[in-house]
């Protein structure tokens, strides 16, 4: 039955979502009023049928229905009940039915938003959505069907991947990850939408992309945030970033994304970059699906084993239609995007925005190459070869440096033009302040060039975003006679868009810090002890006390208990374990870590004698590494803050920003116009 | 639609295009194992499903790999709650009757499951030509280094681990590789 409910609302969702696409579509072209009526309709319908089969699939995992061939896969009646919702997206199948979930939600609610909206560009967009649901009902419904069925019945199954049920940052991460990366299907449903209608020179289309590809972005950030603490809570190596080809694919879109977040402001002001952002979206879309094409059909060998099958070839030919279908269009379209208006200056906060945007294109390029070089070499060369962190890392780090001096410039500078005053009276300050930082990090024993200049350049941006506040909220003290933390509250209020984007600066440069303070200042040592010996690392000495085991009911629990002294006092137990799940025999890691705002001590068994008398344990201190994820957080509000603009209020704006003549009526700070 | 614009961006993504395809090309499921070649880890098991016919052992009999030095043998890995496994079960089945006269010895080691479990399967699929083995606390799995179920190992006539297959496999490619075993070890005793 529930199989039935399952199988028939996909089969009917594809059959809609078709009949979607063509009305949408004919309809826009046609100018037919009743078409499109009906398209919409069918956005709705696809939506209510993809959750019916959602819903299905989530009540099939919990009555343990092992005629369901993806409960049989996943499933197991000794998973605890949380674990087995989550599995939904724990393997191949569940994970593409949770992904067209996303999708038709999406377009749903993209649809009810802008249903009054004038004009062809969201029947447009609606239809192309309604063609990438299509192409993810087709592999439900063919080669990635979720619902087939299974007989004879198994009387259990094998539970999910152990490595997913071992901790509950899986509940958190590949749903972000999915809102983070069908929500790039918006902006990009948006952009070939107003190529198609022909509405291009009309900045409809800009505001409503530029806020998806904002929420989209803020997804995408916290999953990629939540993925790196997942990595470093669960495998016990105690990193948390190896440029890992499926790392890399979630991190390459963000970064085209922030450059488009960056570079759409000098579109709205100036009237520049015009083609250069529809690239933009239309990148970041196919890399979205170039990175579900890598994770899913095992072209690139990485520690996400996540799962392979024959769906490689259908996204294959995905990524082909949509490559070669959205550049021809934009491409074709491309003459009539010229810019309305010209560079004034070289040195003008658009400047600084077109150096962002070339650095982040290195950037994208460089991750983009280092991921797939080793199928280009084994394509022409025929030689297997891997590409590792040294270079990834001797290539991105002058990347990030100048990115970082680039986060300090931009928000110093005026637009159009800046005087040598104006860029003296701006840039002393911050200037100086990474002076300061860059004394205080050779104080604390830093040497490597790269570490020197990001720290200095941190300082930099840091100073330069944060005065941004400082000097907005002594203007509004001056004018207005508010208390500071008034002040600020309503500076930020009044400019959302701009200070949102501040904070996610500040965000930004606190994940630096956790980043650079936890790979340069990392002590680790390993040791086989016994019974009451002990092992110092920095301030920390850990006992070793015993092991013990028990059984819980997926799976058993070895777990090696440790005291913890800091200057002689005891400051906590820490139990380090090896998880047993019985369709594995390999155990899962799981160390223990103490997380304090100074640092971490992250403690992993890495193996142990069978009479329990001695463990070997690999002993981490790892200072500031709570604040890379408090950084994803500050970015993710900034984006948060961002959002919520949408009213003016324009006398704080042009009491804030005299010195600029705005462009266009709109003032500084105020960009984001009422929809 | 200026269309040598559109036709110069298609040109540029058909290289892309052309490197994943290439990529689909490899073997995702080549993982390396060090154990081709190397003498197949010894193992004494129980009989817990006795297989048909010919090939009947009796429940509760001890296998010994070692008893079987000379022959060909294929180790099977499965389970219960493996789907894939359902894929071969035909061809292992009728392989393994083919072969028996040819001296080659099949059978099935059931792989974290429960031995009633693994009794109904055989039951509910039809039956299983050959006997399968219980193997407590996955012992002979760990030897075997198993990645994961199904797995089919051939142990030469010298007591060598020949192959290792990942996954379902085929009566074509059992055939194939049993014959190449066959040949090579054609004057061995």
């Amino acid at each position: 039955m529930t199989r039935l409910i399952g199988a028939g609302s996909l089969l009917l969702a594809l059959g809609v979502a078709i009949y979607g696409a063509l009305a949408l579509m004919l309809g826009a072209r046609r100018r037919h009023a009743g078409l499109l009526r009906s398209g919409q309709v069918a956005v709705y319908a696809v939506w209510a049928l993809a959750t019916a089969a959602t819903l299905a699939m989530v009540y099939a995992l919990v009555a343990h229905d092992f005629s369901v061939k993806y409960v049989a896969m996943v499933g197991s009646r000794a998973t605890p009940l949380f674990y087995t919702v989550i599995s939904l997206w724990g393997a191949l199948e569940g994970s593409i039915l949770f992904w067209i979930f996303v999708l038709t939600s999406l377009a749903a609610l993209v649809t009810y938003q802008n249903r009054a909206r004038e004009g062809l560009l969201v029947p447009y967009a609606g239809g192309v959505l309604m063609l990438i649901s299509i192409f993810f009902l087709i592999l439900l419904v063919g080669p990635a069907n979720p619902f087939s069925a299974v007989f004879p019945v198994p009387p259990d199954g094998p539970g999910p991947n152990p490595l997913l049920q071992n901790h509950p940052l899986m509940a958190v991460h590949p749903p972000l990850l999915y809102l983070g990366y069908v929500g790039m299907s918006v902006p990009f449903a948006f952009a070939i939408g107003a190529v198609l209608s022909g509405d291009i020179d009309n900045d409809g289309w800009i505001r409503i992309t530029r806020r998806w590809t904002l929420t989209a972005w803020m997804f995408l950030a916290a999953a990629i945030i939540a993925g790196m603490w997942w990595s470093y809570e669960v495998l016990g190596w105690g990193g948390y970033w190896a440029w890992d080809p499926v790392e890399n694919a979630s991190f390459i879109p963000w970064l085209t994304a922030t450059a488009f977040l960056h570079s759409v402001m000098v579109q709205e002001r100036r009237g520049l970059l015009k083609l250069w952002n529809l690239n933009l979206i239309v990148s970041t879309f196919a890399l979205t699906i170039l990175g579900t094409f890598l994770t899913r059909s095992g072209v690139l060998s990485s520690v996400h084993a996540f799962s392979e099958g024959p769906i490689g070839r259908y996204f294959l030919a995905f990524i082909a239609i949509v490559l070669i279908a959205s550049f021809a269009l934009v491409a074709g379209n491309s003459e009539r995007l010229r810019p309305t208006g010209s560079l004034d200056t070289a040195v003008s906060r658009e400047t600084v925005f077109l150096l962002n945007n070339l650095f982040l294109s290195a950037f994208t390029v460089t991750v983009l190459v280092g991921t797939l070089f080793p199928l280009v070499a084994e394509a022409i060369r025929g030689v297997k070869v891997s590409v590792g962190e040294p270079f990834f890392n001797r290539m991105t780090l002058p990347i990030c440096a100048m990115l970082l001096f680039l986060m300090g410039v931009g928000p110093a500078l005026p637009w159009r033009v800046a005087s040598r005053d104006v860029v003296r009276r701006q840039l002393l300050p911050p200037a100086i302040a990474g002076v300061v930082a860059l004394v205080l990090s050779l104080l604390a024993g830093v040497r490597s060039p790269y570490g020197l200049a990001a720290f200095m350049f941190g300082g930099f941006a840091l100073a330069a975003n944060v005065r941004e506040f400082i000097d907005g909220a002594l203007a509004r003290r001056r004018a207005h006679g508010e208390s500071p933390p008034v002040a600020l509250a309503r500076l930020v209020g009044a400019n959302r868009r701009r200070y949102g984007g501040y904070l996610a600066h500040l965000g930004v440069l606190t994940v630096t810090l956790g980043i650079g303070a936890s790979a340069m200042f990392r002590t680790e040592r390993e040791a086989t002890l016994r019974k009451g010996e002990v092992i110092e690392v920095g301030k920390f000495t850990v006992r070793f006390d015993e092991v013990t085991y028990r059984e819980e009911p997926q799976r058993g629990v070895l777990a090696a208990w440790v005291t913890v002294l800091k200057g002689g006092r005891e400051v906590g137990r820490m139990e380090p374990r090896m998880n047993f799940y019985p369709t594995s025999d390999q155990p899962v890691p799981t160390p223990a870590v103490r997380s304090r705002a100074a640092g971490d001590l992250y403690i992993n068994l890495q193996a142990f004698e069978q009479d329990g008398s001695t463990a070997t344990l690999r002993v981490i201190v790892e200072p500031l590494v709570p604040w890379i994820w408090i950084g994803g957080m500050i970015v993710c509000l900034g984006a948060l803050v961002s959002l919520g603009g949408g009213k003016r209020e324009p006398a704080l704006a042009a009491a804030r920003v005299r010195a600029v003549p705005p462009v266009r009526p709109t003032p500084v700070g105020l960009e984001e116009p009422a929809r | 639609m200026n269309w040598k614009r559109a036709t110069t961006a298609v040109a540029m993504a058909i290289p892309v295009i052309g490197i994943l395809a290439f990529g689909l090309t490899r073997d995702p499921k080549a993982i390396v194992s060090p154990l081709p070649g190397k003498p197949a880890p010894s193992f004494a098991l129980s009989v817990f499903a006795p297989g048909e016919g010919a090939t009947a052992l009796n429940v509760g009999d001890t296998v010994r790999l070692a008893d079987h030095a000379g022959q060909v043998v294929v180790l099977n890995f499965w389970a219960s709650w493996c789907l894939q496994c359902r894929d071969e079960h035909r061809d292992l089945s009728a392989t393994a009757t083919e072969y028996f006269d040819k001296g080659v010895r099949f059978y099935g080691l059931l792989y974290n499951d429960q031995e009633s479990f693994g009794l109904r399967w055989i039951q509910e699929m039809g039956g299983q030509t050959y006997p399968s083995l219980l193997d407590p606390r996955t012992r002979t799995a760990i030897d075997y280094g198993l990645y994961g179920v199904p797995e089919t190992f051939f142990v030469s006539r010298d007591g060598r681990v020949a192959y290792k297959h990942i996954g379902p496999i085929s009566q074509r490619q059992l055939s194939q590789k049993l014959d190449s075993l066959l040949r090579d070890g054609a004057g061995a005793p």
